[in-house]
């Protein structure tokens, strides 16, 4: 039945990781993470887990550390946010071109410059290509589940890529609010033991990691990841299923709030997604039949899913909480109408970048945007807009 | 999010408004309350104002952002009246402590445009009687308790028996003294207007 308890967000994903008890943790500390290598040294300190924890001197490095031993074989964790995920980024790129499992917990904050400690998504939304699979947390609760799910999906053999577990920087990581806790037991054997393919300690199968790879194989080589990408959709439902049998919580490629019937839809991850239901439910009860989509699945994108899902919808409003500075919207955003194109839908869609470095959120601001769904035109002038930006839109 | 109660705290870095809004969410979450408990992050220094929160719910709390429109207000530092809107979106149906020494004219006079309920309370005479040193937190606790109604006396204080049992594990000569903390402010909590 679970255990009762009350935790931030960042307590929520260091317990995760004791009772993952991975064999090695390598990590550089960077607010709003710093918290999760902090909490679990103590758990190394204490004996409570047989972790080897490597204290790197940069997050290159800890990329980097974390490259090594999960080619030698061990299941590996890190954490960062931000900046320390922008000095890690050439060695992103080599753990998923490896095809090496990784699970790191992002916390999500803005990218500098100017310097700013606080929400929004640009750390993960620069890391959207980079062949890592991305699962974004409403809550706590969420950022644990998706994280003692992660090694399962990442691991699984037609799967093998890294993967980021995103929560909101303080917003959830260092709010404290109520959590169910698995049993320690249940979860060692939900996890199980790690046993790649190949692995570089294999002295009977010897392999080489990381050589050259020309005109001739790179193109086949990443192919091979974005067919395992693919794959992932049904592995991540597949462990999703059996970690409902375990704990009763249901897990899609995204939640259905009050869909079924909506006119007006939002589409949203991470803490956001929560404000959004909440303002929901105050329109349903003025007779509004408002409702929302949480993408929880960002990489690899159910496209063709989310379509679907809103595909009754009158209007709809994606919020990206990172701008792409690209002249044509947000990242969340392009993903959602691209999809909607190949199901043939042409409901009005528009974009609201927003919550730019903490920027609050607030049912207020969320009801705005509702109030916009309600009297969009067919053919919305300005599709890419912004929600809480003072002074001039 | 039935019964949804949310407070706000105002205080200074280094008073514990963090720490008693933690450990309020804490005692609320014990009575098998739903809870938020977070502050506002900002530069972290010494004697800034500072702002924590609370949301407590007998049912599931989705909403993630600050508090505009609180139920409660907690003023940990009473040099804060004058420099930041402490009532602001106060409901008039709620209440605003206050750590002070002031008199009633002055606060009613500093709050004039808030038409609730204002409480007073000596957090730091009690402190330095209970605890010998000024730890405002433990009675403002207490202070919020009384006034919101979250729990009864008895709740909260067999409640924070085990809480700083557990907080204090290394230093139980403490709980004593913070115990008879939390039991003079419930007695000594004054109504102001």
């Amino acid at each position: 039945m679970g255990i009762r308890e009350r935790l931030s967000g960042n307590e929520a994903v260091a317990t995760a990781m004791k009772q993952i008890n991975p064999d090695v943790v390598a990590a550089f500390p960077i607010t709003p993470s710093t918290e999760i290598p902090q909490y679990f040294s103590t758990f190394v300190s204490n004996g409570q887990v047989d972790t080897n924890f490597v204290a790197v001197e940069s997050e290159h490095s800890a990329m980097s550390a974390c490259i090594g031993s999960e080619s030698a074989g061990a299941r590996t964790m890190t954490a960062t946010s931000a900046n320390g995920l922008s000095l890690m980024w050439e060695m992103i790129y080599i753990a998923s071109s490896l095809r090496l499992p990784i699970v790191m917990s992002l916390v999500n904050r803005a990218v500098s410059g100017p310097l700013n400690i606080h929400n929004d998504h640009s750390d993960a939304m620069g890391a959207r290509d980079s062949g890592w699979i991305q699962l974004f947390s409403e809550n706590n609760q969420e950022a644990y589940d998706n994280t003692i799910m992660a090694n399962r999906i990442a691991e699984h053999k037609d799967v093998q890529l890294p993967l980021m577990v995103c929560q909101d920087g303080f917003i959830t990581s260092h709010s404290i609010e109520n959590i169910e806790l698995i049993e320690d037991d249940k979860v060692k054997n939900f996890v199980g033991t790690y046993n790649p393919e190949h692995y570089l300690l294999d002295k009977e199968n010897p392999i080489a990691v990381g050589p050259l790879d020309l005109q001739a194989y790179l193109f086949e080589h990443k192919t091979q990841q974005a067919i395992a990408m693919k794959n992932a959709k049904k592995v991540i439902l597949e462990v999703s299923e059996e970690f409902e049998k375990m704990t009763g919580r249901k897990y899609g490629l995204f939640e259905e709030y009050k869909l079924d019937d909506a006119e007006y839809v939002i589409i949203c991850m991470n803490s956001t997604a929560g404000t959004a239901k909440a303002t929901a439910d105050e329109l349903r009860n003025e007779g509004i039949k408002a409702g929302v989509l949480k993408v929880r699945v960002f990489r690899p994108f159910p496209g063709e899913e989310i379509a679907k899902a809103v595909s009754k919808a009158k209007a709809i409003a994606v919020l990206d909480k990172a701008d792409s500075l690209n002249g044509q919207g947000g990242a969340l955003y392009e993903d959602v109408v691209s999809g909607m194109y190949n199901e043939k839908l042409s409901i009005p869609t528009v974009n609201y970048v927003y919550g730019i470095g903490g920027r609050d959120t607030t049912t207020k601001d969320i009801r705005t945007v509702y109030n916009d769904l309600m009297k969009l035109e067919d053919k919305p002038a300005n599709p890419y807009r912004y929600l809480g930006l003072r002074g001039d839109k | 999010m039935e019964n949804l109660i949310e407070i706000r705290w105002h205080g200074r870095g280094g008073q514990g408004a963090k720490t008693a809004s933690l450990l309020l969410a804490d005692a609320a979450f014990n009575t098998g309350k739903y809870i938020q408990g977070f502050p506002e992050y900002g530069p972290e220094r010494m004697g800034a104002p500072i702002t924590a929160y609370n949301r407590i719910s007998n049912t599931p709390i989705t909403i993630h952002s600050n508090i505009y429109e609180p139920d409660y207000v907690v003023v940990v530092d009473d040099t804060l009246l004058e420099t930041v809107d402490v009532a602001a979106g106060l409901k008039s149906t709620g209440a605003i402590v206050i750590n002070t020494t002031k008199d009633n004219d002055y606060l009613k006079n500093v709050l004039k445009n808030y038409n609730g309920e204002i409480y007073k309370i000596d957090a730091r005479q009690i402190s330095v009687d209970a605890l010998g040193k000024y730890f405002p937190n433990t009675p403002m606790l207490a202070a919020i308790v009384k006034v919101s109604k979250i729990m009864t006396d008895e709740e909260f204080l067999n409640d924070m028996i085990g809480s700083f049992k557990h907080k204090f594990a290394k230093k139980p000569e403490v709980i004593e003294g913070n115990m008879k903390a939390l039991e003079m402010a419930l007695k000594q909590i004054e109504k102001v207007n």
